[in-house]
């Protein structure tokens, strides 16, 4: 069964600083924990696809407006830390496992090398309908 | 690699027997699969410009084992003197017991250590000669994750000390029934995923058969063995109309069975016929006695569905699963009455509870007893608990349906 894990730029905790604050090697420790957990999933035969967004500001809102051109709107919106960060596709066994991936993630180190406790969403994919028996 | 179809079909075949007998020889069989899928690939460069073997398992034994012998003489000196020992054997190893070969094989990639995703792999590759991209493709997965996937297997059925030899009584039957479910298990993946945009993995299904039928030559006194054949078959039978052509869901009381397929009707019937007389019954011939009698009626009101609630009635005692009482409740309530239907939904609260499937049941049952408005709120409660879009896409049309019909009669 698939399950994307999603996070948001919000879901930290409000002390949590912006990443853009943090010092070179809190980044760099952040983003090899990442890599590593993707790797480890790659290894295991249970990753689809893990990729990261760019950033709130780079965002488009579009809307269809009839026979006229589409309404692009630039981000961020004031709500953007709803937007979203990445995404991890995993393959796995049970939704246990699932879930095991996520809190991983979330404890991913951020200042201090303290674990940034993000909030990561957990959605199962669609797939073809189950067994009946 | 595109591959001839007659030279896929030889490949396909001649693979598991080619590397049941390079097993048989060297032992190793994390590296003799490895030897073979390179003979694979040799095969298939070399056949269409050179002409097709006179054996080509024969062809493929000889290649792998030749890698064998390449890969074991650059090993170590202390390994050498294994190799001279296996290498003083017969030149070319005799493919006589290849059926036994293959169905042991098959034990080893279905060896209840591994998890079904990595014996479904595992199992497609080393048995059924697919490549790993291929493989990955049918589960929508990248290459490289699948190829993990497969060689981490290769590593747990090496680390489990599973042997080549076929295992005797109690274990073989443990066995035979870890291999039929990771058989049935590919058979569905293709079978229900196919209605949705993923229509090439409909050839799992062919897959899945096909191995049954390999099975089924090695054992065929097997009434368990018979009874998954005859399943998969009276199932795939109805593949043609059990999709519309957007890929929507179309239940089995609609489906215009002069789309089903006849001939594997009849040998579905007629090989569960042949097991059932044999006295031991088991899971799969209940459940593909079930569905020779879908498959019998030309009618959906001439379905026997007396006969199909004493056959889930045996099969729900055999394996207590909930799925199995809620399809016993459907069959009640063709027999007896909605109401006797949604009775024996009242224990299923606990084991089923929030399932899309026991929400989806009670909504058919409600609206069969005419309580639409309860129907409705039951359909929606299934559609939003659905984990496939064909079957939410199903369950919301049939909210909307109703809610159309009570607008028409107010």
């Amino acid at each position: 069964m698939k399950f994307m894990l999603l996070q948001a730029y919000g879901g930290v905790k409000a002390e949590i600083e912006p990443m853009s604050k943090w010092t070179p090697e809190e980044i760099e420790a952040h983003i090899a924990y990442q890599r590593e957990l993707n790797d480890e999933l790659s290894e295991r035969g249970e990753l689809v696809d893990a990729q990261a967004l760019t950033a709130p500001e780079m965002a488009k809102f579009v809307v269809h407006a009839g026979s006229g051109a589409p309404v692009v709107t630039d981000g961020p919106s004031p709500e953007s830390k709803e937007l979203l960060a990445g995404y991890r596709i995993v393959d796995v066994e049970s939704p246990e496992r699932a879930i095991e991936i996520a809190a991983r993630g979330s404890a991913a180190p951020g200042p201090g090398g303290v674990p940034i406790e993000q909030e990561i969403e957990v959605r199962e994919v669609m797939a073809a309908p189950r067994l009946k028996g | 690699m595109s591959r001839s179809p007659e030279i896929e079909g030889l490949l396909r075949d001649a693979a598991p027997r080619a590397l049941g007998a390079v097993v048989r020889r060297f032992g190793d069989f994390a590296d003799c699969e490895d030897a073979v899928q390179e003979a694979l690939i040799e095969a298939a460069e070399q056949w269409p410009v050179r002409g097709t073997p006179e054996s080509p398992v024969g062809w493929l034994t000889h290649v792998a084992s030749r890698r064998m012998t390449d890969r074991i003489r650059s090993e170590t000196a202390r390994r050498r003197r294994e190799t001279e020992a296996a290498l003083g054997e017969s030149p070319e190893p005799e493919p006589v017991h290849d059926r036994d070969d293959v169905l042991a094989l098959i034990f080893m990639c279905c060896h209840p250590r591994l998890t079904p995703a990595s014996a479904i792999a595992l199992t497609l590759r080393a048995v059924g000669g697919l490549t790993t991209a291929e493989i990955a493709s049918a589960f929508l997965v990248p290459e490289a994750t699948m190829a993990q996937r497969i060689s981490r297997a290769k590593q747990t059925v090496k680390a489990s000390g599973a042997s080549f030899a076929m295992p005797e009584g109690e274990e073989r039957a443990g066995r035979l029934r870890s291999a039929l479910h990771v058989l049935y298990l590919i058979f569905n993946e293709g079978y229900l995923s196919s209605a949705g945009p993923e229509l090439a993995r409909g050839e799992l299904s062919a897959e899945a058969i096909r191995l049954a039928r390999t099975v089924r030559l090695a054992l065929p006194e097997d009434p368990e063995v018979a009874g998954l054949l005859a399943l998969m078959l009276l199932t795939e039978a109805r593949r043609p109309a059990r999709a519309d052509a957007n890929g929507g869901l179309i239940p089995l009381a609609e489906q215009d069975r002069s789309l089903w397929q006849q001939n594997l009707i009849a040998e579905g019937v007629a090989l569960i016929g042949g097991a059932w007389s044999s006295g031991s019954v088991g899971e799969y011939q209940l459940q593909a006695a079930i569905a020779a009698v879908h498959d019998q009626a030309l009618r959906t009101e001439d379905t026997d569905w007396r006969e199909i609630l004493a056959l889930y009635g045996l099969l729900e005692r055999m394996t207590r699963n909930p799925m199995v009482t809620l399809n016993r409740a459907i069959a009640a309530a063709m027999v007896d009455g909605p109401e006797a239907g949604l009775e024996l939904l009242e224990p299923l609260e606990e084991s089923l509870a929030g399932h899309h499937r026991l929400h989806a049941t009670r909504a058919h049952l409600l609206e069969s007893g005419d309580e639409i408005e309860a129907a409705i709120g039951e359909y929606e409660v299934a559609a939003n608990r659905a984990t496939s879009l064909p079957e939410q896409r199903y369950l919301l049309t049939q909210a909307a349906r109703l809610r159309e019909s009570l607008k028409e009669t107010s």
